[in-house]
């Protein structure tokens, strides 16, 4: 084969533009009956033409679309829409296809790896790139190292070192290729680096990379460890319950075993001793006992050894790791922070119209959540009529708040208007309103989930790195809660209307004397509470679904974020929906797959802080305090 | 007896369940519907409790289902425990070898457990084997949760709307718990097939008269209970408390034990309540717990008019059976050419509308057709 190499060598290397055709003629014989031990020479020959057509011949030689024509034998390659000659233009007639095995198909493809990791065009470079690290392979190694020696890519720079770890046979490159990655942590340097130190487990095992060596009792349990003597044949089984019973029944005479009346046999121990008996009269074996189980035990050695026998290729794995995993650990803190945040911001959305009807005018609206809902609702009609999600958000957020604030006006008008004198009756009364919403909306709507689909802009996520990322619309939430507390200080700080509300709140008497209206102004502070919910309301139902028990869910969670942080108080809102954000995820994190419990916890700890705290976080002292 | 209202209302109670038992003995009704009358006995008896705390107490507590809750959980981990050993010590039977206590104990948690994916017992079911203990902890559970919870939130003077909030978020956390897989109760499964007593072998007509009789004594003993509470001097403590807290304090009374004692005492109340209720009703799960069930239970008080015993009764009864009435399909719908008005989804509409007119026309509610002024 060497000679035959050589011979072609010579014969392609004066013309190095020779054509990939003329290549193909050449070796006709070797490529219509291909052959793994003769195929590579040709496609040396191939690589070496130079032809810009050469890639796509063996794409189509390993495809098994490379065919010759019937009449005048020329190679032509078979698509789904007909033939086409080599350079890819139409051309017709019949052609019988080549169909090289399997062995020959696996040289041919990792030829055309080559071709393909050579190729000037970089995202052509990246394709392949990405192809080869999804399906990594000890064969793509060295055609990687041949393209790394011509163009200094530093993404081939990355896989070559990556399939180094994972396929080089030299345990120094090895060694030198996990160095060499530094303080990465992405995905795939974990997910090459976390099968060196796959162990399995082993009884006496000779030499090895032993992991650890383990002590039955402490490591494992007695009875695994046992097992694991018994499967390795060094140790006999043990006698097990159902054995034993089985036994038992095997050797019942006449309603007794050994004498025994079957019927005492109600207890373990009872059964032990009649097994006993059986054993002194020689009719069962005897089993082992505790003793040669001892012995069997600290006879043998149990350890966990890895599969990969290089002990300096595990130790620079394991010490990698080691290092990737705090450092990971530090970015899933940072994630988490993140996720806390939104998750606040959520909450401070949901409550913010709370804090208005709640926390400044002191009215129970057990409606509150149905105004999210309505929001949420007004969004999703929108987007029936207009199609432009980007368009229908941006008119159903002003539409939310006309709905809210007129629904919000009319409630406090026939409603809420008589019973401010009597909170506890407020309650109640804005239950009923909400039970009546809810089957409103369910009347209407019907009780399956509506979508209301976020802008195309609005998907996707910002992500740092493999780990920190934070969806978009998570992020629109947030800048949606920062803006609505400017508005909120805006109106109550800087308006006629917010001086008006704080006057009627502190003394009502007092701001009709001094010519406010007293219920205008309460009317027009819960209808922009209300409104606010409502535009809350399309921001909740981006991500969540959209049912008649939207408000519901965040009712009690809504009253406990203004109660803990101080009613009256907008930054007591913001710490309080801080507060609760942060705890409910940082006690997910203790126990990640239990958000039930999270939250559990996290109502037991409002419940006991506000026994410390029954102001909130931020307490309204003097005055301001009201009651 | 002060009150003649007391004697009445026992008469009414004896001559409806004589009434109930005698047609169901003749076939006139059907068993479930006696058990939805038994059933809607304990619905009256928890809403006399609520009625305790608010009506007179002035305590809007949003979380007197949980205690109602808990009850028929405790009763019904003996009633399931107890049922599935008969089961496993039936099918061990038939095995050559007498079943070990360790056998049956594996058997009834594989087959009470196997569908939260287990099958140990958890320790919470520890005196499930014994009904004494188990009744037992249907007072002591409930009681001890009230005690507790009530110490921590009258101590730091808790009142109001904030109180309502609090307990409200007590009953969901505990719903919450409870809808886990590993809180040693099913998850959201619940206990179900409590309508079969363990060692009773008389049919469903029998046991469903049985219980009717049970909650009817629950509800008269509670009835007696109640207004001797309130018609003495302690009664007059509790309205002086709901009416001014604090010039009650100012006499010197301890407002705070008080207040923690009706709380505890109708905790106990509704417990009892739910451990009577579940066994009719079959089936309990977390659902139960979340907070619109004790809302409607300030709802069904409302309409039947705070601050009057028979009017708790009269609300409970009249709302709650009217709600199965119209949910069940069996209300006529109304066609309005253009629309029908289908009373299944509807009734929440209608039932949310009168509860805004009766707060805001006629807080005293239904009880106040009957009788004089406060």
């Amino acid at each position: 084969m060497r000679l035959l190499l050589s011979l072609l060598l010579l014969l392609a290397s004066p013309v190095c533009a020779q054509q990939a055709a003329a290549v193909l003629e050449q070796n006709r014989a070797l490529i219509e009956k291909p052959s793994r031990q003769t195929i590579g020479p040709v496609i040396d020959a191939l690589a070496a033409s130079g032809d810009p057509a050469a890639a796509r011949i063996l794409a189509a030689f390993e495809a098994r679309n490379l065919g010759v024509r019937e009449g005048d034998g020329a190679f032509v390659i078979v698509t789904q829409d007909g033939l086409t000659d080599l350079a890819g233009q139409p051309t017709d007639g019949e052609a019988s296809v080549i169909r090289p095995n399997s062995g020959v198909r696996g040289v041919i493809a990792a030829a055309l790896v080559r071709f393909q990791l050579a190729d000037p065009d970089p995202e052509r470079r990246m394709d392949v790139v990405a192809a080869i690290a999804r399906n990594p392979d000890a064969s793509h190694l060295e055609p990687l190292r041949a393209a790394l020696a011509q163009t200094a890519d530093p993404h081939l720079a990355r896989l070559e070192r990556l399939l180094t770890i994972r396929f080089d046979t030299d345990g120094e490159a090895r060694v030198a290729a996990i160095e060499g990655f530094g303080s990465d942590m992405s995905l795939d340097l974990r997910a090459a680096l976390n099968p060196l130190l796959a162990t399995r487990r082993e009884v006496n095992p000779e030499g090895g990379n032993i992991a650890r060596e383990l002590t039955p009792g402490s490591d494992l349990s007695r009875d695994e460890a046992y097992d694991l003597l018994v499967a390795k044949g060094i140790a006999p089984a043990r006698l097990t319950r159902e054995g034993a019973q089985a036994a038992l029944v095997a050797n019942i005479k006449d309603g007794q075993v050994a004498g025994i009346p079957v019927a005492s046999l109600d207890t373990r121990d009872a059964r032990d001793a009649a097994y006993g008996a059986l054993e002194a009269a020689g009719t069962v074996p005897p089993a082992a006992t505790e003793a040669e189980v001892d012995a069997a035990l600290d006879a043998a050695r149990i350890a966990d050894v890895y599969q990969e026998p290089d002990a300096a290729v595990t130790d620079a794995a394991r010490a990698a790791l080691n290092g990737i995993s705090t450092k990971v650990g530090a970015m899933q803190f940072a994630d988490l922070t993140l996720d806390a945040l939104s998750l606040a911001s959520i909450y401070f959305l949901a409550a913010i119209g709370l804090a208005i009807t709640f926390g400044v005018m002191r009215v129970i609206n057990m409606a509150h959540g149905e105004f999210i809902m309505m929001g949420a609702y007004t969004g999703y009609a929108v987007q029936q009529v207009v199609t432009d999600y980007t368009l229908s958000i941006l008119i159903a957020l002003p539409l939310a708040f006309a709905v809210t604030f007129a629904a919000g006006v009319v409630m406090e008008r026939l409603v809420i208007r008589h019973l401010y004198k009597r909170p506890l009756e407020t309650l109640l009364a804005t239950f009923g309103i909400s039970i009546m919403l809810q089957q409103l909306a369910k009347n209407i709507f019907g009780t399956q989930a509506r979508p209301l689909t976020a802008p195309g802009w609005l998907n996707g996520a910002l992500s740092f790195n493999d780990i920190v990322s934070i969806s978009y619309i998570r992020v629109a939430i947030f800048v949606l809660a920062l803006l609505f507390l400017g508005i909120y200080l805006w109106i109550m700080r800087r308006t006629r209307l917010g001086l008006e509300v704080r006057a009627v709140q502190q003394n009502p008497s007092m701001a009709a004397s001094m010519g406010i209206s007293p219920g205008r102004i309460n009317m027009l502070a819960f209808g922009l509470g209300s409104g606010i919910a409502g535009i809350a309301g399309v921001a909740i139902g981006l991500f969540a679904q959209v049912t008649s028990e939207l408000g519901s869910q965040y009712i009690v969670q809504s009253f406990m974020t203004v109660v803990v942080g101080g009613v009256g108080n907008i930054w007591g809102t913001l710490a309080g929906a801080a507060m609760i954000g942060f705890l409910q995820k940082g006690i997910e994190w203790f126990n990640p797959s239990n958000t039930l419990a999270a939250q559990t916890y996290m109502i037991l700890f409002i419940i006991i802080f506000i026994q410390f705290r029954p102001r909130g976080i931020i307490a309204l002292k003097g005055r301001a305090a009201g009651d | 007896m002060r009150h003649p209202s007391v004697l009445i209302f026992l008469s009414c109670l004896a001559l409806f369940t004589v009434a109930v038992t005698v047609m169901a003995q003749a076939g006139m009704v059907s068993t479930s519907f006696v058990k939805t009358l038994g059933m809607t006995l304990c619905l009256c008896l928890v809403a006399l409790a609520m009625d305790l705390i608010w009506g007179y107490a002035g305590i809007l507590s949003l979380g007197h289902f949980a205690f109602f809750g808990l009850g028929g959980y405790m009763i019904g981990m003996w009633l399931m425990y107890a049922r599935t050993e008969g089961i496993v010590v039936q099918s061990l039977a038939g095995s050559p070898l007498p079943a070990t206590p360790e056998e049956i104990r594996q058997g009834i948690g594989t087959q009470i457990f196997g569908v939260v994916g287990g099958s140990d017992i958890p320790w919470v079911w520890s005196f499930a084997h014994s009904l004494p203990l188990q009744l037992l902890l249907v007072v002591l559970v409930p009681g001890l949760l009230a005690l507790v919870f009530g110490w921590l939130a009258f101590r730091s003077r808790v009142t109001g709307v904030y109180l309502s909030i609090l307990t409200q978020a007590m009953t969901l956390a505990l719903a919450l718990y409870l809808f886990q897989n590993d809180s040693g109760l099913r998850g959201n499964n619940g206990l179900s097939g409590l309508q079969n007593i363990p060692g009773v072998t008389a049919g469903q007509d029998r046991v469903s008269v049985w219980l009717l009789w049970a909650s009817a004594l629950a509800l008269g003993l509670g009835y007696i209970l109640c207004s001797i509470m309130v018609s003495g001097k302690f009664g007059s403590v509790i309205r002086a408390i709901r009416d001014d807290e604090q010039r009650v304090r100012f006499l010197g009374y301890p407002v705070e034990g008080y207040k923690l004692f009706v709380f505890t005492l109708t905790a106990i109340i509704a417990a009892i309540a739910g451990a009577l209720y579940y066994p009719q009703a079959g089936i309990i799960n977390p659902t139960e717990l979340m907070p619109i069930a004790s809302i409607y239970l300030a709802v069904w008080v409302a309409i039947g008019g705070r601050g009057r015993l028979y009017g708790a009764v009269i609300g409970a009864a009249v709302v709650s059976l009217l709600s199965s009435w119209f949910t069940g399909g069996r209300a006529p719908s109304i066609p309005l050419g253009f629309y029908t008005i289908n009373w299944v989804d509807w009734w929440q509409v209608l039932l949310g509308l009168t509860f805004v007119l009766v707060t805001l026309l006629a807080p005293g509610g239904i009880g106040a057709l009957f009788g004089r002024g406060r």
